[in-house]
């Protein structure tokens, strides 16, 4: 049954449908014991639907119509079995005993209304071999001993709190106690860092590697991010539609891909491209002689927010921050949650008014104007947000979400509008047939390109751009980010572009400045701050990009 | 699992034109045309009722009470007084709806614009949702009786009452939604588009929140049909011999075991007409849910 005795686990010719449509075509690979591997993928590429199948925990209609899944004998417990046939309570010895997941979202993926303890606990009880009452002392030791080797700091204490006095880092840290609790052979990390910042990142999963290692555990690695995977495997998977176009070492993956979407995947990966020193989308001679002087000034802009329930406190979100764009350029603000960055965006759209200071657009600030100026200056700054899903009014068709700053400031005929809409959706590259679908018929590239065709309607100079293309799979980024320099180039457009994501900026951006609590510690063009960075934490950000072991 | 793909669009609807989708998938939901099918039938029985009738409603027989069904000239049977209980149900239908119809709207009317200003403004939110803490406060018949009491017996007073004392738990439902659609990107979106708050409200809340207006109407109205039937029991709603099914049921009750078909053919009316209106709401309600694209 199992080709190699070494090999702790074997997927061979697997297919799986949801209903009558396969999504996975008939893929095989194996790991060896204490392996790291990553199986890298866009939405969609049925990384996901495979673990499922593993784990044997396919949504809805999903189920195995063809191949096995043989996990290989424990030296200590458990037999060879093929898990795309054993029974459910054979499965649920295999899970969380066999194998460990860590999953996506530490934000829902712990119940909320139990202690945090509780909840390692669970799988310690769930995952007890020997029969018998639990003593409830050991139970509970075991539990810290767990979180205390995840890195949950002060653990003792910890273990009575509840999941909302967590971090997004540190709940992540509790799913891993959770996935180890078991002592699996094989640990899945499904995305385990996608929702946190690069230095937790970092941070977690430079843990996760050493506790992996120290066990002697097996790691399947979920990921789209390549440059992730790179720094993290021994052996990288590369999945699309439901087929594995790739498989080899990330240096061969990195440096030699040979299947045509490996090329597009490493094209586009915009960590990977920053370390192979790949070429930037910015104009690099961005000149607009047209006009002198800054489209925006922020000038000593503070936010305090009041504390609830609190009298008289309150925590400065932004403090003191000032910079200049220059109109044509792109400038990306760069943070970590939390940096404050978001709500500069939102003074200068004039969504948030500033405790004190001002952001001035060609000398005015939406928060002081009123009436026709403020209109006049509304249609110079228009903002893209974060998330397609949740930007476009999902009762409107695309036509209607496109003109509707039209019909807002009234600007032309029904018919007029009609053309200008064709022209914008020619602009952002998408077919005039979507104009009577709504959003959620279209895909997160597609909307966001709605979204930017809504905010160039009223032909503004200065786009702000809120983590426009945090959302999406790499391609799709790749593409957006083009289409946006393109735009800049035919347009003149000026981009404010607020980010997370240091890679990108370096794709993007002409200047960038760096935030961290509110505060700007380092602000620069793009060569000065990637090459010769002056803030620690700017070196610490850079450290935290994946795949810059590939620089070389 | 839907998978995301872009299917051409039929009838090369370009530009400018498209509707209709909401009928189309009311047409592919098998339960709202069930749904559909028996408020039709409901309500045309109630509008057809002077013809489907074979009695005037009131019409008594005293040589004849208590009837059995499928009697000879009274297929539902007789009540009491000998009153034919099919014509009553059809003409009783016809109340029932009326009553309900009203004071739904009536909720609709007056509780949508003020759940939207309550959610939407907090100066407003301060006056009307205390108010509305208050009504909340006494149970929901207590109201209608008492409003019903002040204005006389009658079946619009009647109506009007059931339909105040549901407005504010329709506020309490817009003004909820509004709360969370205001938070949400689009609205950011069109307020740096210079939206007004008017047009926020009207053209980017109300949608939204439609499917939980149509939810909470296909609650209200059951509970109006009910409580007709319960003020008419107490005196304060139509006055009999006017039939209404609440009527026939509370009269029913005094010979339930002489004659137990006067009691459920009015009480399978009262299920039927809520069926309807659940069932063709849920439809209504995922036809307008334009992120629904899993059910088919």
């Amino acid at each position: 049954m199992l080709q190699d005795a070494e090999n702790i686990l074997e997927v061979t010719d697997l297919e799986i449908a949801f209903g009558g449509t396969p999504v996975l075509h008939r893929i095989g690979f194996s790991m060896r014991r204490g392996e790291r591997v990553a199986i890298v993928g866009q939405s969609g590429s049925g990384k996901s639907t495979a673990i499922g199948a593993i784990l044997r925990l396919l949504p809805g209609s999903g189920r195995i119509t063809h191949g096995s899944i043989v996990l290989g004998g424990g030296t200590t417990r458990g037999e060879v079995e093929d898990l795309a046939t054993a029974s459910e309570p054979v499965m649920r010895a295999i899970r969380g005993e066999r194998i460990g997941l860590v999953p996506q979202d530490p934000m829902s993926n712990l119940n909320p209304a139990m202690r945090i303890g509780a909840q390692v606990a669970d799988a310690l009880v769930a995952n007890r071999t020997t029969e018998g009452k639990p003593d409830r002392a050991q139970i509970r030791s075991q539990a810290v001993a767990l979180l205390a080797e995840a890195g949950i700091p002060d653990a003792e204490r910890r273990y009575g709190q509840y999941p909302h006095e967590f971090s997004g880092g540190m709940r992540q840290r509790v799913l891993i106690a959770i996935a180890l609790a078991g002592k699996p052979e094989l640990l899945i990390a499904d995305e385990p860092t996608s929702a946190l910042d690069v230095t937790v990142q970092r941070q977690i999963l430079n843990h996760l590697q050493s506790l992996v290692d120290a066990r002697g555990t097996s790691l399947l690695f979920v990921t789209h991010d390549l440059g992730l995977a790179a720094d993290r495997t021994d052996r990288i998977i590369v999945m699309s539609e439901g087929r594995i176009v790739e498989v080899g070492t990330p240096r061969e993956i990195l440096l030699d891909p040979q299947h045509e979407y490996t090329r597009q995947l490493v094209a586009a990966a915009p960590s990977v491209a920053a370390a192979l020193g790949a070429g930037t989308l910015a104009d690099p001679t961005p000149e607009n002689p047209a006009r002198a002087g800054s489209i925006l000034v922020v000038e000593s802009l503070v936010k305090e927010f009041a504390l609830r329930g609190q009298r008289g406190s309150s925590i400065r979100a932004v403090d003191d921050v000032s910079f200049e764009v220059e109109p044509g350029t792109t400038t990306a603000v760069v943070g970590e949650s939390g940096s404050g960055k978001t709500t500069v965006a939102r003074i200068i759209l004039g969504l948030e008014t500033a405790s004190s200071g001002r952001a001035l657009i060609d000398g005015e600030s939406l928060t002081t104007t009123r009436g026709a100026r403020r209109r006049a200056l509304r249609r110079k700054v228009q903002p893209v947000f974060q998330d397609p899903y949740g930007s476009l009014d999902p009762t409107y068709s695309i036509e209607r979400l496109i003109d509707e700053p039209l019909r807002i400031f009234g600007v032309g005929s029904r018919s007029s509008r009609q053309d200008r809409v064709a022209e914008l959706l020619d602009q952002v590259a998408l077919p005039r047939t979507v104009a009577q679908r709504r959003p959620n018929e279209l895909s997160g590239g597609q909307r966001q390109r709605v979204a930017i065709a809504r905010a160039l309607a009223l032909e503004p100079e200065l786009l702000i751009c809120d983590e426009a293309v945090s959302a999406l799979d790499v391609l799709v980024q790749d593409q957006i980010l083009t289409l946006l320099a393109d735009l800049q180039e035919r347009l003149g457009l000026t981009y404010l572009f607020i980010t997370h994501d240091l890679s990108v900026v370096r794709q993007i951006a002409h200047c960038v400045v760096v935030m961290r609590s509110g505060v700007v510690v380092e602000n620069g063009t793009v060569d000065e701050v990637f090459n010769h960075p002056t803030a620690d934490y700017t070196r610490e950000l850079l450290g935290a990009i994946p795949g810059a072991a590939f620089a070389a | 699992m839907a998978v995301e793909t872009l299917t051409p669009v039929e009838g090369g609807a370009g530009l400018g034109s498209g509707r209709g989708r909401i009928l189309s998938s009311l047409r592919h939901n098998p339960l709202g045309i069930a749904g559909g099918i028996m408020l039709l039938v409901v309500v045309l029985a109630a509008l057809l009722a002077p013809i489907l009738a074979p009695y005037p409603p009131t019409e008594v027989h005293f040589d004849t009470p208590f009837q059995r069904p499928l009697t000879e000239g009274f297929p539902l049977g007789t009540d009491d007084l000998g009153r034919d209980v099919l014509s009553r149900l059809l003409f009783g239908i016809q109340t029932s709806l009326q009553v309900g119809v009203l004071s739904v709207l009536l909720a609709v009317v007056i509780g949508t614009p003020l759940g939207l200003l309550a959610g939407y403004s907090r100066g407003f939110d301060a006056v009307i949702s205390r108010l509305t803490d208050v009504t909340l406060a006494f149970p929901f018949l207590i109201i209608a009786v008492g409003l019903a009491a002040i204005s006389g017996p009658s079946l619009n007073n009647a109506a009007i009452a059931l339909g105040i004392a549901q407005i504010p738990t329709m506020i309490r439902v817009v003004r909820g939604e509004t709360l969370r659609i205001k938070e949400s990107d689009f609205v950011l979106g069109a307020r740096t588009m210079d939206a007004s708050p008017a047009w926020i409200m009207l053209r980017h809340v109300l949608p939204n929140a439609t499917s939980a207006i149509i939810v909470q109407a296909t609650v209200i109205m059951p509970v109006a049909v009910i409580g007709e039937a319960l003020l008419s029991f107490l005196g304060l709603g139509i006055q009999p011999p006017t039939p209404s099914l609440g009527i026939m049921l509370s009269d029913a009750q005094q010979y339930i075991f002489r004659a137990p078909s006067a009691a459920i053919f009015p009480g399978l009316a009262i299920a039927a007409i809520c069926l309807a209106f659940n069932l063709f709401g849920d439809a209504l309600r995922d036809a307008f849910d334009p992120t629904d694209t899993t059910r088919k």
